[in-house]
């Protein structure tokens, strides 16, 4: 007998938005947050991605002090305060990157996790000077760097102040580079715009989850300046291996395994 | 470059006047009829001419005196405006060209090559948003592709190998989107260019001539003095992309223009760049030549500057400009925005060395 939708308890089951199969969500969770029936992988926030990755109790979470201020007094049509607040509150989070260092099957990283939860984890001065520290961090203890990008872009509310951070983060790659430190990228849904153009890029290894969202101009923006529809399957972690910027497409479920592995062949 | 022409000012062209400066056409529209009635009736009316013309100065001068954020994109993307190829022209001495990034193509978007600059031999980059309507599809419009910014990096390599330093022109709207940059990594292509020009052993000039759009701009933009002209903006955004994004419309493209904050007045405040450089009365459009004047002045002075010290200081002083760029609460106590101490920093790295021409300058010679 098939209940009604509205009879399904909420929480328990929901419908998985690539195959539209009921799934439990409890199933769910144990996968990863990936569907059980096609494998598609939901976005995940900061704390539980946090968890799926790291050797239990290992993290150690780093510069949770810093907040984000309002260096342009921004208001459209409500204040970039109250949406900060909003979003602060949603999240239980200061801002869209958490930073820290922990183990990863054994091999001590510096790890920095971009949350989408947190206004489309966007890239303002707090992400941008914590994903600096983070590279800084791992440079002075002379430990393997992953970042886990996911981002809608610079943080307009921010001008010209979010924009720089592109470049703070690159430059601070730059020295990592230069003291031989191993930088992984691992790239979720979505890595676009502005992280997309800077530290997403730049990684010695770039991994990518399947299905995940990466380019640089918005989908609609080229849509309307080419007049042509897009290719299916543009601006996937797909479509970037194909055309040749991603290393490895990883399930969620290996990514701890993949990570220790590079650490083990580049690592120190 | 030729003589000085500072206190010129062109005519207004008739299918180029902004809609704030009709007020301006009219009175041009009135000099004009005094002369032909001169030239009709024999009668002298030079003081009349010339009454408006001084008219005619107060009142551009007082119209660019407070434009709008809006009225300034308007301004930094004036048709006639001049683009890098004017200013090449005007006063970069025996530019010799240097195409495409062996690779892929030649984008003409992007424009490299030798050239001397007020003494100093040097590389020039600069995006090109073409002169007429052929250059123009052929650049597209300024917006670059990925072979464009790796073009511009082979070059800077090149510039580094024989020490020479770069001087960045920037003027563009943004990087192209389309379905061959997406392909072509146009995100790796200007974060690699960012990475490495943080780290180029040479001194690197950049200044936006027009217009500065986010990305685009951002992958000819890291160097140790970065600069805007009076007119000229440099944006996270477009007014438009902001407009429909957060306002849902392109109508409230003015609101938008003024939230970001993008003038070269403000981005001064927000210690986001070092410098502004001063434009003629009425805007770049209305004196190419003075503009170039203005702009070869500062860029001699600012290479002068940063041949002196060694390049392992200002190298570093380059990667403290970037990295003091920031706005955030430092203090467990700020739980929420408005809470809590301020760390609000500027680029406080090298401000003391860093040189005040420009806007001492501004106050000079367009009177």
């Amino acid at each position: 007998m098939y209940m009604k939708k509205r009879e399904i308890p909420a929480g328990v089951w929901d419908s998985c938005q690539n195959c539209g199969h009921m799934v439990y969500q409890k199933e769910v969770e144990e996968s990863l947050h990936c569907c059980p029936e096609c494998g598609h992988h939901r976005r995940v926030n900061a704390r539980t991605r946090i968890q799926q990755l790291v050797d239990p109790g290992s993290f150690e979470e780093l510069y949770a002090d810093l907040a984000p201020t309002d260096p342009l007094k921004f208001k459209d049509r409500v204040t970039y305060k109250d949406r900060l607040k909003d979003a602060q509150r949603k999240t239980g989070e200061k801002d869209a990157v958490i930073v820290g260092k922990a183990f990863i099957r054994g091999r001590s990283v510096v790890l920095a996790v971009m949350n989408s939860e947190f206004i489309m984890a966007s890239m303002g001065s707090v992400a941008g000077e914590k994903i600096t520290r983070a590279i800084e961090r791992a440079t002075e203890d002379d430990l393997p760097l992953a970042i886990v990008t996911a981002s809608g872009g610079a943080r307009m509310q921010e001008g010209m102040v979010s924009l720089m951070q592109m470049a703070k983060t690159s430059a601070a790659l730059a020295k990592f580079d230069d003291a031989g430190g191993l930088y992984i990228v691992v790239a979720t849904d979505p890595t676009t715009a502005g992280v997309a153009a800077s530290f997403a890029s730049l990684g010695d290894v770039i991994l990518a989850e399947p299905g995940a969202m990466m380019g640089f101009a918005g989908p609609r923006v080229i849509a309307n300046t080419i007049k042509q529809e897009l290719p299916d399957g543009f601006q996937t972690a797909e479509f970037m291996l194909k055309h040749g910027f991603v290393d490895r497409i990883v399930n969620r479920r290996d990514l701890r395994r993949e990570i220790a592995r590079l650490i083990d062949y580049c690592g120190k | 470059m030729r003589d000085s022409q500072v206190d010129h000012i062109l005519p207004l062209s008739d299918n180029a006047v902004l809609e704030f400066e009709k007020p301006l056409l009219r009175i041009q529209q009135d000099i004009a009829a005094l002369e032909v009635e001169q030239a009709q009736s024999g009668r002298d009316l030079a003081s009349e001419i010339k009454q408006q013309q001084e008219r005619m100065i107060k009142k551009t001068k007082r119209l660019y005196s407070h434009l709008t954020a809006w009225e300034t994109v308007l301004v930094a993307r004036h048709g006639e405006r001049p683009r890098v190829t004017d200013h090449i022209n005007n006063f970069v001495e025996d530019f010799t060209e240097l195409h495409g990034d062996r690779t892929f193509g030649d984008d003409r978007a992007m424009i490299t090559g030798f050239g001397r600059i007020a003494g100093h031999k040097v590389m020039v980059v600069g995006h090109n948003k073409g002169k007429d309507t052929r250059e123009r599809i052929e650049c597209n419009f300024g917006c670059a592709h990925p072979e464009g910014y790796r073009k511009a990096l082979l070059k800077m390599k090149l510039a580094e190998k024989y020490k020479l330093p770069v001087v960045c022109m920037i003027d563009t709207q943004g990087a192209f989107p389309g379905i061959g940059a997406e392909e072509r990594g146009i995100s790796q292509a200007i974060a690699v260019n960012m990475m490495e020009m943080s780290r180029l052993r040479v001194p690197i000039v950049c200044v936006v001539i027009g217009e500065g759009g986010s990305g685009g701009a951002l992958g000819i933009g890291v160097g140790d003095r970065v600069a805007v002209f009076e007119h000229g903006f440099y944006s996270v955004i477009s007014a438009e992309g902001c407009a429909a994004i957060l306002w849902k419309t392109n109508e409230q493209r003015q609101r938008a223009a003024e939230a970001l904050r993008f003038t070269a007045k403000d981005l001064r405040k927000l210690d986001i760049i070092d410098d502004i450089i001063p434009e003629p009365i009425g805007g770049a459009h209305r004196n190419p030549i003075a503009t170039s004047q203005f702009l070869e002045q500062y860029i001699g002075d600012t290479l002068r500057d940063l041949k002196r010290p060694r390049i392992e200081t200002v190298l570093k002083r380059r990667q403290e400009r970037f990295r003091n760029i920031a706005s955030f609460f430092d203090d467990p106590s700020a739980t929420e925005t408005g809470g809590g101490k301020a760390a609000r920093r500027g680029i406080r790295g090298s401000r003391a060395t860093r040189s005040r021409i420009a806007s001492d300058r501004s106050t000079v010679g367009v009177a």
